[in-house]
């Protein structure tokens, strides 16, 4: 059974790698969660980027948040993709599986995946 | 929305734009299957007038949007199955805050799935790590709890409950009390 005195132990094997992510991670992921965003299937989506950053350890790079609606909600889920010295990248219309090619291709292997992007939509 | 949990995902976050330091959300469903969800804060609270626009889904506060189609859609799945929603909020004193109260019959065919309402809870206390939440969950099958007041006590100031081993654990420990 979990436990909160399993936390404790959690807490005590993070307490020295805090210091070192602080500030480190260079990349964000931000998920749209309005009311657009959650009933297009934005949460399946926030799951994904949370459990592939987490499996492929790219948690001292890449941070995922969440904000509300980023004003094209025909084409939640969207997510964009901070990263230093880059231009923004917008992403549209994404599922699950989207989201996890989208960890492998762009966030590891440093590719945009151009045919999610929102330029992509539109010039369809 | 398909889920409920999607609903509430969506109502708490007001309470989230609301300037909440707590964030309650309970679910007690009774032996008849009716289902009774609240969200309370100790956010600021709505005026009059807003109060009773906030479940038009016409209205909007686009500037602070603080709601939207959140609420019409949260009333429309309660009515759907004969239920009720109602709202209550404060901007002074001791109750400052809001309740959002609504009932389902679960036993509808037109009541959605709870869903994956482990799910939703992770991703609140991630989506804001300093509010405090206090979660319950309470049928004849089940009583499952979360206070993150709790935890935050444990992990101390220097870990976010938006870590990913928190977050884990978190998951865990409600799919854990789920199961029974």
């Amino acid at each position: 059974m979990k436990s909160l005195a399993e936390l404790a132990a959690i807490r005590e094997k993070m307490q020295s790698k805090v210091v070192i992510r602080e500030g480190a991670a260079s990349t964000r992921v931000v998920v749209g969660m309005a009311t657009c965003g959650i009933a297009a299937g934005a949460r399946p989506v926030l799951n994904t980027f949370v459990d592939e950053v987490n499996k492929q350890a790219l948690t001292d790079k890449v941070t995922v948040t969440q904000t509300g609606c980023i004003g094209i909600c025909q084409y939640e889920p969207v997510v964009e993709v901070f990263e230093e010295g880059k231009e923004k990248v917008t992403y549209v219309k994404l599922d699950a599986a989207k989201a996890a090619e989208i960890v492998e291709k762009h966030l590891k292997g440093g590719q945009v995946v151009t045919e999610y992007t929102i330029g992509a939509y539109k010039n369809a | 929305m398909k889920e409920l949990s999607l609903n509430i995902l969506d109502i708490a976050k007001n309470s989230v734009v609301a300037g909440a330091s707590l964030i309650r959300i309970s679910l007690d469903t009774d032996e008849d299957g009716w289902l009774v969800l609240q969200i309370r804060d100790n956010g600021c609270g709505m005026n009059e007038e807003t109060l009773r626009s906030v479940t038009d889904p016409f209205y909007t506060t686009r500037t602070t949007r603080k709601v939207g189609l959140g609420l019409p859609l949260l009333k429309l799945a309660a009515e759907q199955t004969g239920g009720t929603l109602q709202i209550t909020s404060s901007q002074h004193g001791e109750a400052k805050g809001t309740t959002v109260k609504a009932t389902f019959d679960t036993k509808s065919i037109d009541c959605m799935p709870i869903g994956d309402i482990i799910s939703t809870v992770c991703i609140l206390v991630a989506g804001s790590p300093e509010i405090d939440f206090d979660f319950s969950d309470r049928s004849p099958e089940h009583s499952v709890t979360l206070r993150t007041a709790e935890l935050r006590e444990i992990l101390g100031d220097s870990i976010s409950l938006a870590e990913p081993e928190i977050q884990n654990w978190m998951k865990e420990y409600l799919q854990e009390q789920y199961a029974g």
